[in-house]
């Protein structure tokens, strides 16, 4: 088996993985774990990203999408919640 | 009934959109135009080992410096919707304590993701990486150490002139550019050096380290500005 075959198919699976996640976060009525599929979603896309021979974009991926974004939208989730109580 | 109706046809509407691309796509074999330039002289014009560096930094110099900018807006938006009274900020934030785990985990690794981002944008012109992810690494580290302890008071006025610095010394660099080679934001000001050396590539590590500082400076401030804005009583 080739590296080009292994990497498609790890390409594949690890995209039908970000796809569930992705419905998980729209479907789900609890918003934290929305937003925590959320950012799996974007760990899932930097591998893609690695896969694809891109590593910078898979760093910036990681780093912004599913570390400091998913901080952000707690923040704003904690700021929301208070206001409602 | 009519919302889900609208929905449907904005997704068929996508759909037939997409498939003309997809359509009418053709895959290259080889690279035409600006690229293959890119690829056959960026080594020999710019001595970068990474070509994207060499593309961002020294082709595209000018659309990275707007990139800066944007991120700086932004930055400063958020601080101005989200600033605090002088009674605010006196406030702490209430938390039920952070676990163990996470405090002592943070320790040990705060210093090695510093040197990590230090290390992508030092070597984004040999290595995979650059300003923006090497600042973006630093400021996750400044995430755990507020995620480990939700009280952390981040130097509001380091953050500031690291930032201010930084942004200036790149604009002074692309000045010099004018002066010492071709126009703004030549990277040629002292040669190119060997191709693979750590200080190659004319400016890019020296543009690149400020982009670096300059990113994670401000991504540290926006993430500081989200942490004040959960003090109460």
């Amino acid at each position: 088996m080739n590296n080009e075959l292994i990497y498609a198919v790890l390409a594949i699976g690890v995209g039908i993985l970000a796809i569930i996640m992705a419905i998980i976060a729209i479907l789900n009525d609890k918003l934290s774990i929305s937003v925590i599929a959320g950012g799996v979603v974007s760990l899932f896309a930097s591998i893609i990203f690695l896969l694809m021979a891109a590593p910078d974009v898979a760093m910036t991926e990681a780093a912004i999408g599913s570390g400091l974004s998913t901080l952000i939208f707690f923040y704003v989730l904690n700021k929301i919640k208070k206001y409602n109580d | 009934m009519i919302k889900n109706f609208l929905i449907a046809l904005v997704l068929a509407s996508f759909v037939y959109m997409f498939y003309h691309l997809y359509e009418s796509y053709e895959p290259q074999t080889e690279l035409s135009g600006i690229a293959a330039h890119y690829a056959e002289n960026g080594a020999k014009e710019v001595g970068a080992a990474n070509l994207v560096t060499a593309v961002v930094v020294a082709y595209r110099g000018f659309d990275t410096m707007g990139e800066v900018t944007i991120l700086f807006l932004t930055a400063s938006i958020i601080g101005f919707f989200l600033k605090l009274s002088k009674i605010d900020e006196e406030k702490v934030i209430i938390h039920h304590g952070t676990s163990e785990l996470l405090i002592t985990a943070s320790q040990i690794l705060i210093p090695i993701i510093f040197l990590f981002g230090a290390y992508v944008f030092m070597n984004g012109h040999l290595t995979p990486g650059g300003g923006f992810q090497g600042g973006a690494i630093i400021a996750s580290g400044v995430a755990l150490s507020i995620m480990a302890n939700p009280n952390r008071e981040i130097n509001h006025h380091a953050i500031l002139w690291i930032e201010s610095i930084s942004g200036i010394s790149f604009v002074i660099i692309g000045v010099l550019g004018i002066v010492l080679a071709g126009g703004f934001l030549d990277v040629r000001l002292f040669g190119v050096g060997e191709f693979g050396d750590l200080f190659s590539a004319g400016a890019i590590p020296i543009i690149y380290s400020f982009i670096g500082l300059k990113v994670g400076a401000e991504i540290s401030n926006i993430l500081n500005k989200y942490q004040k804005s959960q003090k109460e009583l």
